[in-house]
């Protein structure tokens, strides 16, 4: 039971992360279709860190490199949407999927070429960070407090009070919403996306490295991040772009995701005999039915997906 | 020089050298990273990827691996001409990776689990296809869900769904996580060859799918371009209010065109499993990359479905071109990496026209000052 909390709150935190950083994208007027890639890049960064640093690295020290490096690294790899995407007004989907095939294809042909150099029998796509993932982990009885729980939920406060209660986030939210009119009131519609899109990476790249230390101590690199980017979409679109809601959904999905995991060990769901892969569907089923219910008064920014063009009206 | 500025006017043209600037782009970017890995076979690595089949020294060898790609190419071509349709119609079908997958499950439950003939299998899994995009299109149409939000989350759904179904015993093979092969369970469920195979030095996995598959991207063009039905379908994605001003009706309009793009896609399966080359691995976790290469040869297909023949043909090349390299020396998704740059620098397609029209009305004004005058004159002629 300890177990399925600890699990659930871990995973709920990658997918919170994740939502939040899609939920700034979107609130700016950009669709971000490809957290997953950002994400990819934010574990490949926080890897390279954790299995850089010597394990005798104090644990602060470790827990706030690792961050940085995955922070450093998502946001790097968002200006590729930022670029395409607002400068250059090409289609959000099209370069959202592009990204994604990109951060898997590229983190693999680093990682092995990386792996090979040091040693040229090594063709693994594996990140070993073993020795200093203990500095993340606080054990309080049977429970193991992971230190990016606390951060998912300053993360979540954090994005509350910026979009709601600071007039950077409600000018953001003015751009996706209506950009004309917040540009005829002075606002640089074209910067407030970028910030947009800067913090989806920095939240997506934190979301990446969250969840590869999640359950294990090592990452093979050419399975990307198992569709979890797409998860969070789903937790931002269930949570109607609103963190605190957004909390809930991601809570919730975590929990499904959690149980897909510890069923065997809960006495009475391992009677029933359900597959694990039930418990995985679980999450996509609820929000397609949820999406049907409230789809037509959606709460989506207005000009969401629409590149945004100073001549036109 | 009149009729050369008219030439790059063209859109095709634009297109065609937009595609090739991209290919090129992409090409550069992956030498550049093979010669950081290890300059000293970089050369002959990226001439392998590009060759692909024809690096295969004797002529059997040449057809047999040529057959072998052309395999992959068919399933491929589907979902980029599936993908390209719905495009047409203003739908991004992002689920045709799920179309994909419920083509693959209900094809090969067909074959192994009821032992049903080839064709009835390849039906069977077009219109599995079809259902799924059709489920797409009616949350689209009538409770205003975006098609890629539920096409993403179909994939998923529609992924564990297939892996459960084919872990039945009698269609999983109980020593592997694949499952059985048609010719040791069910060999009429094999699309036959016609002969076709012994072109490709009995290349046994060759089949009228290839053929098959070209056949369809010339009719999808002729349906867009030149029937009444296409013109609808691209009415409603122009501007739905307008095409049901104008009384059209424009929600069952988008049903059939997810629906039809679910079918090509379900199809492009069917192919590629109903031939034998492959068996479903039931423990897969990720969303087969099919679909998502197949929204990749549609825009470097220039979004036109004669164009998606040659550039599904190209990304498949490169990709089995990738598995040819040295692995000791280079890793294989390198031309996963080529074709990822490549569709990035498609979404500049657009801006790119832009560019191209600018530069040559700027070089016909500096050139000759009543450019614009002679242009006309010869339009007319």
């Amino acid at each position: 039971m300890l177990l399925l909390i600890q699990y659930t709150l871990i995973f709920a935190s990658v997918l919170s992360l994740v939502a939040l950083g899609g939920c700034f994208s979107e609130h700016s007027g950009v669709i971000n279709l490809g957290l997953e890639g950002i994400m990819v890049m934010g574990a490949l960064g926080g890897a390279l860190a954790m299995s850089r640093l010597p394990a005798t690295t104090s644990p602060f020290v470790i827990v706030v490199v690792t961050i940085l490096t995955a922070v450093v690294f998502g946001v790097v790899y968002s200006t590729l949407l930022g670029f395409a995407a607002i400068n250059f007004k090409a289609d959000q989907t099209l370069i959202g999927t592009a990204m994604n095939m990109l951060a898997t294809a590229a983190s693999t042909v680093f990682v092995r070429a990386m792996n090979t150099s040091v040693n040229p029998n090594n063709v693994s796509t594996e990140v070993s960070y073993i020795a200093t993932k203990p500095a993340f982990i606080v054990k309080i009885g049977g429970f193991e407090f992971n230190w990016f729980m606390l951060i998912a939920v300053i993360a979540l406060v954090a994005s509350y009070i910026v979009l709601y209660k600071t007039r950077f986030g409600l000018r953001l939210m003015a751009c996706g919403e209506n950009p004309q009119a917040a540009d005829s009131v002075g606002i640089n519609v074209y910067k407030m996306r970028w910030a947009g899109v800067l913090i989806s990476g920095m939240l997506g790249g934190l979301g990446g490295i969250v969840y590869i230390t999640a359950g294990v101590s090592s990452w093979k690199f050419d399975v990307g991040v198992a569709g979890y980017g797409f998860l969070a979409l789903a937790v931002m679109i269930f949570g109607q772009w609103k963190p605190t809601k957004i909390a809930m959904a991601a809570l919730l999905f975590g929990f499904f995701r959690a149980l897909s995991y510890v069923y065997t060990g809960i006495s009475w769901l391992a009677s029933m005999n359900i597959p694990s892969t039930v418990y995985i569907m679980m999450p996509y089923i609820i929000s397609l039915i949820v999406l049907a219910f409230t789809s037509k008064n959606s709460k989506a920014p207005k000009a969401e997906g629409i590149p945004y063009d100073k001549g036109s009206r | 020089m009149n009729e050369k500025t008219g030439f790059f006017r063209k859109p095709a043209v634009q297109s065609l050298l937009g595609s090739l600037i991209s290919i090129l782009i992409g090409l550069l970017i992956g030498f550049v990273v093979l010669l950081l890995i290890n300059p000293a076979g970089a050369g002959a690595a990226i001439r392998t990827i590009l060759l692909n089949f024809m690096t295969k020294s004797s002529g059997p060898a040449l057809m047999k691996a040529l057959g072998n790609t052309l395999v992959k190419t068919s399933p491929l071509l589907m979902c980029a001409l599936s993908v390209c349709f719905c495009y047409k119609v203003g739908l991004f079908n992002i689920g045709a990776a799920g179309q994909y997958e419920a083509g693959a499950g209900v094809a090969l439950y067909c074959a192994l689990g009821l032992h049903l003939n080839w064709f009835v299998c390849l039906v069977a899994g077009m219109l599995a296809g079809a259902l799924l995009g059709a489920i797409s299109g009616a949350l689209k149409a009538y409770r205003s869900v975006n098609e890629v939000i539920s096409g993403i989350m179909l994939n998923w759904i529609t992924l564990y769904l297939v892996n459960t179904i084919l872990t039945a015993p009698g269609i999983k093979d109980p020593t592997s996580p694949y499952t059985l092969t048609l010719s040791t369970t069910n060999p009429s469920a094999i699309i036959p060859s016609f002969g076709l195979s012994a072109l490709f030095a009995n290349n046994k996995t060759v089949t009228i799918a290839i053929p098959l598959a070209v056949l369809i991207a010339v009719a999808i063009w002729v349906i867009l371009t030149k029937t009444k039905f296409g013109y609808e379908l691209r009415a409603t994605g122009f501007n739905k209010d307008a095409a049901k001003y104008a009384g059209m009706r424009e929600k069952k309009n988008i049903i059939i065109t997810l629906a039809i793009g679910g079918g090509l896609a379900g199809l492009g399966a069917g192919f590629l499993f109903l031939s034998g080359y492959m068996q479903w691995s039931v423990t897969q976790t990720s969303v087969p990359g099919m679909g998502f290469n197949g929204i990749a040869a549609t825009f470097l297909g220039g979004l036109h479905p004669i164009g998606t023949i040659f550039s599904s043909f190209f990304i498949q090349n490169i990709t089995d071109g990738g598995s040819l390299i040295d692995k000791a020396v280079y890793p294989s998704q390198i031309s996963d990496l080529i074709s990822a740059i490549i569709i990035y620098t498609c979404g500049f397609a657009a801006f790119f026209r832009q560019m191209m029209n600018a530069f040559i009305a700027k070089k016909a004004d500096k050139n000759e000052p009543n450019a614009n005058a002679v242009a006309e004159e010869g339009g007319k002629k």
